[in-house]
């Protein structure tokens, strides 16, 4: 083995046009951003305020920033894939040569589901749960910071295999015996397993960060059935990361086995069994979109009950049918493989398991649906997000039902309909949820409102590019079309390609004009200040923080009384009421320790996709001692002083009169 | 910080606090001793049938499991200890659940293949 291992100049796929103009570009972009940060000299804020912060608002933002780039990325390779199949009708055999088409359709699915909609979900959870629980922080602030970093230290993996060496050609799922040594023997899955890994151990540990924080750090006299309804929602995404992550731990760590080790958990010979992979693979990645979806329930409850000024329809059924959705949400995960052939009772178990969680979900519609009834909705940008998650979950929701009959399914397993349900569900459920996150809560994380003429015209190309794109997919399964197809030889599936490649355009129309929002918005930010921090008479205690919240969140910890606190708080005439006098608040100190043990962790997980043994044993060694250093540091926090908090509240107070 | 949270959670043990817990301590230590001096002697001894020394060992087992939950562990349902054993319960549901059910996917999965 040589001293770079497997990496030698050949790694960088100079022959592929598209990937090369792609990196140029990036490189373009990145020294552009580079060279404007240098010019405002602003490379120590970046590192002091931001890359080493422990304040879980900042963390929150940089996972929404990490989310939205790697949405670009996903979505990339959606159009690609889109006009692949468009220009590959008729004999023609398109742009896309299978062995990079392949790569495309499973990077494609890892960055949406791990390093999209997770980095989405889990920053706007960063964002609020500490302020809906009144809280100054998470329960452990250095680990929070740590967890970002090995998510983002997956991320900058997957999008290396871009430029260096290739990426798995498997499928997100990485089925064996397709992803064993034998039939994968590239560097591909590799980049796969170690991004997967290392973002994983992330989340986990940001499930067990937000557990505590919900249960030993709520304001006080907040009981657990007085928690806002996101952070319940989040809460109960978070029992399910703690209990499944570990198994795409375990399971990734045997696929590694096998790959590195010569071990036979999944091969065909020596006694392995594929079908355990698959087995443990979906009983990690059923309870995974249930994470993804519960928390973007959470957060229409709250659009929904702010912007109709009502408070929410049936809180408690509301807790606990997100508690039934995560327990069932646990037994249904062989409804991914029935075609596998286990026996009849075992399909027909997981058939009607499958079935059973629509009720709560309908319970939830339900709740939503009355909350709505004789309020005054304000079509704001959220709630036309929630409006239309409403509608399209809800078919997504019966296509899925559908799907969950063994019989039918057998005819439509890993056909396009599937693709369309479950873009159906993540698309018009997730997603939208996050997007009516984002735009709810922006004005609380910057201080400043987003361009609501822009927003409202990108949620209509989402929600007819959706429909335009996904619907022709049922027609396809329906007519017998598979996934993951390179070139099209049945001409009557022609017109639905060419439609659902107009969808994915105007989706694209959809996101570039969020991109312009977003920057429209920053631009005018003077003109469209949100000085109160109450910018949509809400109700729980977020809103009653400065935007962007005071660092500290709150001065003096809210005494709670009620589910909706804050407007509790100002019907009884307790908002924004100033102290004499402020007591010193107890805050944690940025660390760099995160960022460094996550660049150890990259650079050993890159040696291990190269089998690079002596960079591995630096990286993880590396990584060991910034932990050390760490552990025996006791100069970690700091006292805010009373005169400083006092100023800060006081410039707040005057700020909310003049508003 | 984790490891020691146990008694930072705690920090009004008084001189009480403290007797009671040693108390409890040497309660599940002596309890345990027994519970597996018990199996021992059942197959050293040869005192029983094969099958009921078997039934003696799983039942000396799953006893002393309680008992390290019980008094090592410090499951209860106290108003402080109720959180820890809510956690275990749901733990072992869901060990239960993955397990059992993919040993049933697998093994019937295995008996159509034969």
């Amino acid at each position: 083995m040589s001293f770079l291992g497997k990496l030698s100049l050949d790694a960088i796929p100079y022959h592929e046009p598209i990937i090369m103009v792609t990196l140029a570009v990036v490189a373009v972009v990145g020294l552009y951003i580079a060279a404007l940060i240098t010019k405002h000299k602003k490379w120590s804020v970046l590192w002091n305020n931001w890359l080493t912060s422990v304040d879980h608002k900042r963390l929150g933002i940089m996972y929404i920033v990490l989310a939205l780039v790697m949405l670009i990325r996903g979505f990339s390779d959606a159009i690609m894939m889109r006009t692949q199949q468009a220009l590959a009708t008729n004999g023609a055999a398109g742009y896309l040569p299978p062995e990079h088409y392949d790569q495309i359709f499973t990077a494609h699915g890892v960055i949406m589901i791990i390093f999209m909609a997770m980095p989405f979900m889990i920053g706007l959870m960063n964002l609020v749960v500490p302020l809906q629980i009144g809280a100054r922080d998470v329960a452990f602030p250095f680990l929070n910071n740590l967890s970002f970093w090995l998510t983002a230290s997956g991320a900058v993996l997957i999008n290396i295999s871009l430029g260096l060496g290739e990426f798995a050609k498997t499928g997100w799922v990485a089925y064996p015996p397709l992803s064993e040594l034998a039939y994968s023997p590239g560097v591909g899955v590799d980049y796969y397993i170690w991004a997967l890994q290392i973002s994983g151990i992330g989340t986990t540990l940001t499930g067990v960060n937000f557990i505590a924080t919900v249960l030993k750090m709520r304001a006080p006299g907040m009981k657990l059935m007085q928690m806002p309804i996101f952070t319940w929602t989040c809460t109960w995404a978070n029992i399910l990361i703690v209990a499944s992550f570990p198994i795409l731990t375990a399971v990734l760590a045997m696929l590694t086995l096998d790959r590195y080790m010569d071990f036979h958990f999944f091969t065909n010979d020596g006694g392995g069994n594929a079908m355990m992979y698959i087995n443990l693979f979906w009983a990690w990645g059923h309870p995974e979109v249930y994470i993804l979806i519960l928390p973007a329930f959470g957060i229409f409850s709250e659009v929904i009950s702010t912007f109709t000024a009502k408070r929410l329809f049936g809180y408690t059924s509301m807790v606990w049918a997100s508690g039934a959705i995560s327990i069932l949400g646990f037994i249904v995960w062989l409804h991914h493989f029935f075609t596998m052939g286990s026996s009849a009772n075992v399909n027909a178990f997981f058939g009607v398991m499958t079935m059973v969680i629509a009720v709560p979900t309908g319970v939830k519609l339900f709740n939503w649906l009355f909350t709505i009834y004789r309020g005054r909705l304000r079509l704001t940008v959220p709630v036309l997000w929630t409006l239309g998650f409403m509608v399209t979950f809800t078919i997504g929701g019966m296509t899925g039902v559908l799907l969950a009959l063994p019989g039918a399914d057998y005819v439509l397993h890993n056909s396009l309909f599937l693709i369309a349900h479950f873009h159906n569900t993540i698309i018009g459920g997730a997603v939208f949820g996050y997007l009516a996150g984002f735009a709810y809560w922006f004005p609380k994380a910057t201080g400043f409102h987003l361009n609501e003429r822009l927003g409202k015209a990108s949620f209509w190309c989402w929600q007819i590019g959706f429909y335009v794109a996904f619907m022709p997919l049922y027609v396809l399964g329906f007519m017998g079309m598979t996934r993951r197809i390179n070139h099209i030889d049945n001409p009557a599936w022609n017109l639905w390609i060419y439609l659902a490649a107009v969808g994915a355009c105007i989706i694209m129309v959809g996101i570039i004009l969020q991109f312009i929002q977003l920057y429209v918005s920053i631009r005018d930010r003077d003109q469209n200040r949100d000085t109160t921090g109450d910018p949509w008479n809400g109700h729980t205690l977020e809103w009653s923080t400065a935007s962007p919240p005071q660092f500290y969140n709150f001065a003096k910890l809210p005494q709670v009384a009620d589910i909706d606190a804050f407007t509790d708080a100002k019907e009884k005439g307790l908002a924004y009421q100033g102290l004499k006098h402020y007591q010193p608040i107890h805050m944690p100190k940025n660390t760099s320790s995160g960022i460094l043990m996550a660049l150890g962790i990259t650079a050993a997980g890159f040696a291990a996709i190269w089998h690079i043994l002596w960079l591995a044993i630096v990286g993880l060694v590396g990584a060991f001692v910034v932990f050390l250093f760490r552990a025996y540091n006791n100069d970690v926090d700091y006292y805010v002083q009373p005169d400083e908090v006092a100023r800060i509240e006081n410039a707040h107070l005057n700020n909310v009169v003049r508003g | 910080m984790g490891a020691h949270s146990h008694t930072h959670n705690q920090p009004s043990h008084g001189t009480d606090d403290l007797a009671a817990s040693i108390k409890s301590y040497l309660m599940g230590f002596v309890l345990s001793v027994v519970l597996t001096a018990i199996p021992f002697w059942a197959v050293m001894t040869h005192h029983f049938e094969q099958s009921t020394t078997l039934a003696v060992v799983v039942v000396t087992a799953l006893v002393q499991i309680l008992v390290h939950l019980k008094y090592f562990l410090h499951l209860d349902f106290s108003k402080e200890g109720k959180i820890n054993t809510f956690s275990f319960l749901f733990t072992a549901l869901i060990i239960v659940m993955v397990v059992g059910l993919s040993v049933w996917i697998i093994l019937e999965a295995n008996a159509l293949m034969m």
